[in-house]
């Protein structure tokens, strides 16, 4: 007999750690989006982000001062990133970017660990984690949370984009970066602000994954469970990262409850990978990419 | 672009030169060099210089990127540990051959996703590699001869009835097949399989206009490529290690490879190996210098993480002064010393 309670709640905790997915894939998308970056260093500023915020707070900074705190720190990162590894890469292929992204991570990666330490620290935010019943069915209080929290960052970004002279630049980049040169916008601002708002996304994510898992390298690895989330939902759409996040965050548990056993177990690892792959062959550019045209 | 002594028939500094290396290689460092130098130093060079000729001919030449090179070295190893201890009347260099093979064979499926995607997407897919590859060495007792954590031993080789045992004689071995494959390797770039790489990575869609096959050519440098890798994970464990685990090849192995061919130079062979040299030596130096200047403060955490900054910071940087890698600053400097002012103009690959 299909136990269909126990078929709801593995789904329900799928999709709610699919959330916390969607938020480290919001980061990359932001970036893709206006510079064409697939930026991997977004793992690496979200252990820092999240390293400097704990430091801080064991320091004896209070909560909101920290937080500002590490806020200002990943706005200078993204200006200096703009600065250092963008702006005297402009025109290269896209690949470069990528590999130069990947520097990147190792750089804020060393530096984050060199700054403040490599042990692990544990960041209570406050929430507790006790289950709840809803209907028979079991549900993490600080999923929600997170869940939440990811919806409001969601909304303020669809705010920021529609109402905001940056978000309108924002958009004008992403949709043609010659035009929005042609129209006067400097793109090395607009990059930078852009890297801040993926530095304040990852402050977010750095702190709800921080208090998950515990602040520590491991970390700037959730980047890996973000890309299939990327291939998935297309790497400039944000509604993609959500839908994406979802639908990997679900999969990965069901697949894991139930085709693990006949593996072995352990198959979360690259069960997302396969599924975005066997999705990107009907088609390829995601769910709610854009669809390149190709010229020769 | 191959070095252009390859073209040429007679004889050239660039001959010479190799010439006095390989003498150097064969003749003088096996009975010099100290163990140390041999074992820890020389020949996971050798290995890691291969795997990097295997993903440069994927990456640098045919212009697909590749997150999965770990991937491949552990299928090579574990593939040669299982014919050698299956199947031991088979001589150790068939095992090598088989296992190089076997990994192209894998290397072709995790290929397939290249002929729809591009890219990013194919680098992520390449991932899918990494992971499961990994995961099935650890999952599946049979790859390992049922070690619990898949860690295997390798065992002494035999070639010919000689064992390969002491330092001299692995480094010796290695040697001669990183040769033997950077040779015919460099044989393949020179020929039209080669060009078709190129064309591929230049663009893709203009290499299909002039009636390149595209499916072909990106499985051959698929398949060469992880055949290569496979091969230098044969070394790695069988040389290098001789124990090795599953989590030995993780991505960082594979950033490993890549950054060794960004550092080194993206289509360039001789940049495989100079890459494959700073990667080896640098942490050594980094170690040296930073115990001497900082003394007690720089511990191997600070140390590793003063490795990744200064890794990381070379990447950015030669990605922006010098894209070429290490090696096209080399030849710069050696033409400025070595040859006349009216070839400075000349780019020597």
């Amino acid at each position: 007999m299909f136990d269909y309670q126990f078929f709801i709640e593995v789904l329900v905790g799928g999709l709610l750690s699919g959330v916390m997915y969607s938020l480290v894939a919001i980061g990359f998308v932001l970036i893709y989006k206006t510079s064409g970056v697939l930026n991997f260093a977004q793992g690496a500023m979200i252990l820092f982000a999240a390293l400097t915020f704990v430091s801080l707070l064991e320091r004896g900074v209070p909560f909101p001062l920290a937080l500002l705190a590490t806020l200002a720190v990943m706005v200078v990162l993204g200006i200096a990133v703009e600065r250092f590894v963008l702006r005297p890469l402009v025109n290269q292929p896209p690949i470069t970017l990528f590999m130069a992204t990947l520097g990147l991570s190792y750089v804020i990666e060393g530096a984050a660990q060199l700054l403040w330490g490599a042990q692990v620290h544990g960041l209570d935010l406050g929430i507790s984690d006790t289950p709840f019943d809803v209907a028979g069915v079991l549900i993490s209080q600080f999923d929600l949370f997170a869940a939440a929290v990811a919806g409001a960052l969601v909304a303020l970004f669809a705010l920021f984009f529609r109402y905001t002279r940056t978000g309108l630049a924002f958009r004008a980049v992403a949709d043609d970066q010659f035009a929005a040169l042609a129209v006067g916008l400097r793109l090395p601002r607009v990059w930078a602000a852009v890297w801040t708002a993926a530095g304040i996304v990852a402050v977010v994510a750095g702190l709800l994954w921080g208090a998950r898992l515990g602040v520590q390298f491991s970390l700037s690895l959730i980047v890996l469970k973000a890309l299939p989330v990327l291939v998935l939902g297309g790497f400039d759409s944000i509604a993609g990262a959500i839908v994406g996040g979802l639908l990997i965050g679900a999969i990965e548990k069901l697949a894991e409850v139930y085709v693990g056993p006949f593996f072995g177990g352990g198959i979360e690892a690259w069960a997302a990978y396969v599924v975005a792959l066997g999705f990107l062959l009907v088609r390829p550019s995601g769910l709610f990419g854009q669809k390149l045209v190709e010229r020769v | 672009m191959p070095a252009p002594s390859i073209r040429a028939s007679r004889l050239t500094s660039n001959h010479i030169g190799i010439a006095l290396l390989l003498g150097v290689a064969y003749g003088i460092v096996p009975f010099t060099g100290s163990e140390y130098l041999l074992d820890a130093i020389l020949t996971p060079f050798l290995a890691l210089a291969l795997a990097a000729v295997g993903l440069n001919v994927l990456t640098g030449y045919a212009g697909q990127v590749s997150l999965g090179s770990a991937a491949f070295l552990a299928v090579g190893a574990y593939a040669a540990y299982n014919f050698n201890l299956r199947i031991p009347e088979l001589p150790f260099l068939v095992s090598l051959l088989l296992a190089g093979l076997v990994a192209a064979l894998v290397g072709l499926v995790f290929g397939l996703p290249s002929l729809r995607l591009r890219g990013f997407y194919l680098a992520v897919s390449t991932l899918a590699a990494q992971f499961f590859v990994q995961w099935a060495l650890t999952k599946f007792g049979w790859f390992s001869n049922d070690n619990p954590s898949g860690v295997i031993d390798a065992p002494t080789l035999n070639i010919a009835g000689i064992p390969v045992s002491g330092a001299e004689r692995r480094y010796v071995f290695s040697l001669t097949i990183v040769l033997i494959a950077t040779f015919l390797t460099v044989r393949l770039l020179a020929s039209q399989s080669g060009r078709n790489f190129i064309a591929v990575r230049d663009h893709e869609i203009a290499a299909k206009v002039i009636g390149v096959p595209l499916l072909r050519t990106k499985l051959l440098a698929f398949g060469i490529s992880s055949f290569l890798i496979g091969i230098a994970g044969v070394l790695w464990a069988f040389a290098y290690l001789r124990t090795v685990e599953p989590a030995g090849f993780n991505l960082d192995r594979s950033f490993q490879i890549l950054f060794i061919i960004i550092i080194g130079g993206l289509a360039s062979i001789r940049g495989s190996f100079l890459g494959a040299a700073f990667i080896v030596v640098f942490p050594l130096l980094l170690s040296r210098v930073g115990a001497a200047l900082l003394g007690n403060v720089f511990d191997s955490g600070v140390l590793e993480m003063s490795q990744r900054i200064v890794i990381g910071g070379l990447i950015i940087g030669l990605l922006i002064a010098e894209p070429r890698g290490l090696i096209a600053l080399l030849d710069r400097f050696s033409i400025r010393v070595f040859r006349k002012p009216r070839h400075a103009n000349q780019q020597p690959n």
